[in-house]
């Protein structure tokens, strides 16, 4: 019925109305410092009140690249006109009208969000959007995670910091116009003028005192013959939840063990299933040896041979790990089982070049940096549900781009689109690794096989060698410099290739990055590059290029994509460059920095976290800067490397400015992450291939921080909100990089080249 | 097949399984109970931490036959009805959970501590080995002082 109301809507905004829906008032009246195109907000055919809005893309702001004294302005490069972003903004645009919000009849509020969550905070930044536009209390409000709906096209698509910056707008819209038609649902009621009635906590409130609860009036609210008053959402200075730390929506379920996560959930007859993988990345199978004895196994149910692997199905886990650890299968060679680390560096190293050497008289600093892969590694591995019948499929599984997945899975299976349902499930962490939906195809594929649903969970040891990481990278680095001024900052990166092949969330960017000649993955990830990396400075002639090294393994982007990397090793050689310039860091960075929201920033880390204060021997102060996604940040920290074979970083100090924070709580928090993240892939955390296969197989391995690794002292300071809201969710980590890696340079009076910096194989590899 | 007896949460259960088979698969396949995470299956991540006759465990390498006769209790056991437990409501009041799909273990590991002892040491902090991939662990901290504090 829902879906049915949706599709309905969507018509709405080619043709003319048919009888059921209306079209409500658009907002032509754009606040002076932006421009908009209007909202257009639909009423849905429903007993209760059901509405959709639409979205305009913003017009792309090029930041003004203010030439201060003693600098050589650098010309805005891609990422500053336009960054990822606007370019998911734009390309969602078309079906972005589909968010569709309900008034159920006990006043409870529903909002369809086409997103997922996996930790980011999301659904609770939404739930707050809703309940400041409708005067709701926040725990009367319900954000679902919306199924797969190929109608949405790029609008489904968890990815790049975009969310917040996506749906901001129409989210408000959406709801502003429910307001408006319970305003007058309850104005027709009473006899009044809708502009005589206010609402607060759930109701309408007339002037003389009377109420009328939502849940009261939302079946009058439906009604298409209601007049309703231009619906507009609140200026920002009215908002008193939005802009207010609040906790997670989501948190009690949370401490209560009642989150239910994709493995959590009751399919009935789903059988819990894992699959034996080859001993190196994207290996074959050939034969299976002993398939009888391990189906007389206690407890199998099945096996099933599958593209990546085979699959045992049993009653429980335990069952299903002991006969896939029993399995004895022939297998056919991987995609890189001639490589380890060394032939993989030297890949790298000799697919980028430094460049001719400057005009005498420039002096200059040149730097190579190499970073190790990184597993995501989120806390629940690679898992999906898959019912598979005849005709007609159903899947669950934690998705950022379940459109591709479910257009993947119909293909695969031989089924119409319409017939798979795809339910996107909140899930434990992402950092990148649900962009792809390698669990959701393998457990299709195995309930085909079988014949009956199938709870399908990586193994840790997969999920770490086979469950995709974030490439090893190697950078050149020059900068040149002449009277006290930086002329060019030339980065050439070399990346063993990153798999997009998720596209831009649905079939037709997915199958673009695959066309030979086509907008094929190098492609796509060289767009991918130019719209997210760019430096903050004023370092005259400045260049940043991307070399991809086609190995075939399995990668994906990693939170900060090539940002981490990129900006990390910049924001290092940069503390350098102040040196050999006889400058302070803190000072070196406010010199060059392009204007004062930047300086703001670095001012507030500075002075918060006593810059330059006297640190014992062994220990340093470090600092870091980053801007992306509209965002920018500052991270100072301190660290103690009295041993600098165990170092840890003793405090934190961050300040951020992201335009509006919905939820500074929120944004705290994926600080917070993205600090961890810098501490673990700078000092301690990677991944070694050794002949096409990683060793690291479990956290005792790869050495993610632990809280002995992370600081006691951690301070964060957002920003006074400013403008609109820009990135957050990947903002943190390269500013924290670079911070981390200064700290321990200054610490061991050291220049680290090569990241994680302690990563020696200390520990017995589990077997192939 | 063998059968099992013990208690989960108070309630008196019996499972029949393999005496070899993980605690953690008897609970979540057997029982419904999915509270406890899996997150590594070798007692490295603490995902699944619970308890047994009142000490933190890991079930992942608990053999369900060890658990004949004593008392399990997992994170849905720890709050009284809808009364949380006070560090639930640290936890809360932190907004510790991000994922959320570590914090299970996390506060099962965190009530242990709290149990030995009421004033906890950075050291007994640090030694907490519970992974958070989500980073969460300065919040963690910050709510077992406060935990510890009104507990007094
Ligand atoms: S699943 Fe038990 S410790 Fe990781
Ligand atoms: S909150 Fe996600 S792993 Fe801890």
């Amino acid at each position: 019925m829902a879906e049915q109301q949706n599709l309905e809507a969507r018509t709405e905004q080619q043709a003319p109305p048919p009888p059921g829906t209306r079209q409500d008032q658009a907002d032509p009246a754009p606040p002076p410092h932006r421009s908009r195109r209007r909202f257009l907000t639909y009423l849905l055919a429903a007993p209760t009140l059901a509405v959709a809005a639409g979205l305009g893309p913003e017009g792309a702001a090029p930041a003004a690249a203010a030439g201060a004294d003693g600098v050589v302005p650098t010309l805005p490069g891609p990422a500053d006109l336009l960054d990822l972003g606007d370019v998911l903004i734009l390309a969602g645009a078309p079906t972005a009208h589909l968010l569709v919000l309900t008034v159920g009849e006990d006043g409870t509020v529903t909002f369809r969000l086409p997103r997922e969550e996996v930790g980011q905070g999301l659904t609770t930044a939404v739930a707050m959007l809703v309940a400041e536009e409708l005067d709701v209390p926040l725990a009367r409000v319900r954000v679902q995670l919306d199924d797969a709906r190929p109608e949405l096209l790029f609008n489904q698509f968890t990815a790049s910091s975009n969310s917040i910056r996506s749906l901001y707008d129409p989210v408000r819209h959406t709801a502003a116009a429910a307001r408006a038609r319970l305003v007058a649902a309850a104005a027709d009621r009473w006899g009044l003028k809708p502009g005589k009635l206010t609402t607060r906590d759930g109701a309408v409130v007339a002037p003389d005192g009377r109420t009328a609860p939502y849940g009261t009036l939302t079946a009058a609210a439906a009604s298409r013959h209601l007049v309703t008053l231009t619906a507009r959402p609140k200026p920002e200075s009215a908002h008193t939840l939005v802009g207010t730390p609040t906790p997670r929506v989501d948190a009690r379920a949370m401490v209560t063990g009642r989150q239910s996560y994709t493995l959590d959930l009751d399919v009935p007859g789903a059988k819990p299933c894992m699959v034996r993988r080859p001993p190196t990345v994207y290996g074959t199978v050939r034969a299976v040896n002993n398939e009888a004895a391990v189906r007389a196994m206690p407890g199998v149910l099945a096996t099933v041979v599958i593209p990546t692997g085979v699959a045992v199905v049993a009653e429980t886990f335990g069952q299903a790990l002991d006969a896939k650890n029993a399995l004895d299968v022939t297998w056919g060679p991987g995609t890189i089982d001639g490589y380890s680390d060394d032939g993989i560096r030297a890949r790298l190293r000799s697919a980028v070049s430094f460049p001719p050497l400057p005009p005498p008289l420039t002096r200059h600093l040149d730097a190579e940096f190499d970073f190790a892969p990184v597993s995501h590694a989120p806390l629940e591995t690679n898992a999906a549900v898959a019912d598979v019948r005849a005709d007609r499929a159903t899947v669950w599984s934690g998705l950022k781009a379940p459109i591709v997945a479910q257009q993947t899975i119909a293909k695969e299976l031989g089924l119409p689109v319409g017939k798979v349902t795809v339910h996107v499930v909140q899930a434990g962490g992402s950092f990148g690794r649900r962009l792809f939906f390698d669990a959701a195809l393998e457990a299709a594929q195995v309930s085909k096989g079988c014949g009956r649903p199938v709870r399908l969970m990586w193994s840790r040891v997969d999920d770490m060698r086979h469950g995709r990481m974030r490439p090893a990278t190697h950078h050149k680095i020059r900068v040149s410099y002449a009277s006290g001024r930086v002329v060019a900052l030339d980065h050439r990166v070399a990346a063993v290739e990153t798999d997009v092949r998720h596209g831009l969330g649905e079939i037709l960017t997915a199958t673009g990055t695959k066309l030979p000649g086509g907008l094929g993955n190098a492609a796509f990830a060289q767009g991918l590059f130019h719209l997210t990396v760019k430096s903050p400075y004023h370092f005259g002639v400045t260049g940043q290029h991307l070399t991809e090294v086609p190995l075939r393994m399995p990668t994906a982007s990693w939170r900060s994509v090539y940002s981490a990397n990129t900006r990390g090793a910049e924001e290092m050689l940069i503390d350098e460059l102040a040196a050999r310039m006889g400058k302070d860091p803190v000072e070196f960075r406010r010199d060059f920095l392009k204007n004062s929201g930047q300086r703001a920033v670095l001012d507030k880390v500075a002075g918060e976290g006593a810059w330059g204060r006297p640190m014992p021997a062994g220990h340093a102060q470090g600092i870091g800067f980053h801007e992306e996604y509209k965002s920018r940040t500052a991270c100072l920290v301190e660290i103690d490397a009295t041993d600098p074979r165990h170092p840890r970083v003793t405090k934190a100090v961050i300040a951020a400015d992201v335009g509006r924070a919905v939820n500074p709580r929120g944004l705290e928090a994926q600080l917070l992450g993205g600090l961890t993240d810098a501490i673990s892939t700078t000092l301690t955390a990677g991944l070694h291939i050794d002949k096409g296969l990683p060793l690291e197989g479990s956290y005792s391995q790869f050495h993610y921080a632990r809280q002995k690794d992370t600081p006691p002292d951690v301070r964060i300071f957002v920003m006074p909100a400013t403008g609109e809201p820009g990135g957050a969710g990947e903002l943190g980590v390269p500013a924290a990089v670079g911070a981390v890696g200064n700290a321990y340079a200054r610490a061991t009076g050291t220049r680290p080249r090569r990241f994680p910096v302690n990563f020696d194989v200390d520990f017995t590899p589990f077997p192939r | 097949m063998p059968s099992h007896s013990f208690t989960v949460n108070g309630r008196p259960v019996t499972v029949d399984a393999p005496d070899d088979l993980p605690l953690l698969w008897a609970l979540r396949d057997l029982l419904g109970i999915r509270g406890p995470k899996y997150g590594c299956g070798i007692d490295v991540c603490k995902a699944c931490t619970s308890h047994l006759d009142g000490e933190a465990v890991r079930p992942c390498v608990v053999p369900v036959a060890a658990a004949a006769g004593r008392e399990v209790t997992t994170i849905e056991g720890l709050a009284d009805g809808d009364r949380l437990h006070p560090v639930q409501e640290a936890w809360l009041e932190q907004d510790v959970a991000q994922c959320g799909y570590c914090q299970p273990g996390q506060i099962m590991a965190a009530v242990a501590l709290l149990k030995r002892t009421r004033n906890p040491t950075d050291a007994e902090l640090d030694a907490i080995a519970n992974v958070c991939r989500c980073g969460t662990y300065f919040r963690i901290r910050e709510a077992i002082r406060s935990a510890a504090e009104k507990m007094g």
